[in-house]
């Protein structure tokens, strides 16, 4: 008899830990075929900076599941932003492998918008999500990315774990890596601060510490941030209050002062002009 | 100690840690030996909070002040 439990059962996503071992079965329809496998691989070719599925991926009853070794998640009141920052930029300039599936399209942002309910709030979402690129809303084809590197897809602060107390951290959830713009990498975390959530001093640290270690993705000099930063950052803004809305709705509650501070970035963003 | 420009008064100011005389007369500044350099690592570990972006938030308060447990916990950890 093996204990587990479980530590993750969201959006159709279980993960469950056995002693040193995590077992994750992603999505249906997630994390599937030979492009999957790819990401996998690529990952396992980076142990100092992931920390990947111990073995291929195994179907289970027509699911994906990857196995991992546990790591300890971050501490939510103590951020590792400088470690943060270093891993990320020590990946964007990792020479993009053999065989890297593109990045494409961020598309958990029109996901999340077509996910929405009725309502004056998630029109404001909806507004926003209008005036981004043809390109980020599945209008258009992806743009040709100038200088394309290896990037985590789908970073936060989730996607860090250490194995064992003082062990350095490491990447995980690899179903997202491509080649693309790494300036994606950074978007979660600019928007939030953008919206006025994630305060300066903690996007200031992170930022500072990513081009501290040759960041690719941003220019070097302070303040240019956002001639890269400006799009990938109002697409988060427009997930994440989008995923608010949804869980607020679910959860049969008010929005929190700081979802309500989303939407009215997005009313905002929905004001400018709209972007080619 | 007087200015060696104008020889008018120096004053002692501290700042941060650096001791500095400056001149009340002509406002000339005197370092002394590693003050230059200490003025130098000091400006090397000062970064002001970045701006945000034209749309963003403006003004001092910030929503996530309270830890971060509040109502986004999830967008900051969660995909």
């Amino acid at each position: 008899m093996v204990s587990a439990q479980v530590i993750y059962d969201r959006n159709g996503v279980l993960v469950v830990r056995s002693g040193d071992v995590v077992a994750k079965a992603h999505r249906p329809g997630r994390a599937t075929g030979p492009e999957f496998a790819r990401r996998a691989e690529i990952a396992a070719s980076l142990p100092e900076l992931f920390c990947a599925p111990l073995s291929p991926p195994l179907d289970v009853e027509g699911r994906t599941v990857t196995l991992e070794r546990y790591g300890t998640p971050v501490d939510p009141f103590d951020p590792p932003w400088e470690d943060a920052a270093r891993l990320l930029a020590a990946l964007h300039a990792v020479p993009v492998p053999k065989d890297t599936p593109p990045f494409g399209r961020p598309t958990r942002v029109a996901r999340a918008v077509s996910r929405l309910g009725d309502g004056e709030v998630a029109d404001a979402v909806r507004r926003a999500f209008a005036v981004l690129p043809a390109w980020v809303r599945g209008d258009a084809p992806v743009p040709v990315v100038k200088h394309e590197c290896l990037l985590h897809g789908d970073f936060h602060l989730g996607q860090l774990v250490r194995a064992g107390e003082g062990g350095t951290w490491r990447m995980i959830d690899v179903e997202d890596i491509g080649c693309g713009d790494p300036a994606w990498d950074l978007a979660r975390l600019a928007a939030l601060f953008a919206a006025g959530i994630l305060p300066p001093e903690a996007w200031g640290r992170f930022l500072y510490a990513y081009r501290e270690a040759g960041g690719v993705a941003v220019p070097p000099d302070e303040g240019s941030e956002w001639t890269v930063l400006d799009v990938p950052s109002r697409a988060l803004v427009v997930q994440i209050a989008a995923t608010s809305l949804r869980l607020a709705a679910e959860e049969g509650r008010d929005l929190a002062p700081e979802e309500t501070g989303l939407v009215a970035a997005c009313v905002r963003i929905a004001d400018l002009p709209e972007l080619p | 100690m007087h200015c060696p420009k104008c020889h008018g008064y120096m004053r002692t100011y501290n700042r941060s840690g650096v001791q500095i005389e400056q001149c009340d007369n002509c406002r000339g500044v005197f370092l002394d030996y590693g003050e230059l350099e200490a003025l130098g690592r000091m400006e090397a570990g000062y970064h002001a909070a970045p701006p945000p972006p034209a749309w963003g938030h403006h003004g001092g308060h910030h929503h996530g002040h309270h830890g971060h447990h509040g109502g986004l916990f999830h967008a900051l950890f969660t995909t």
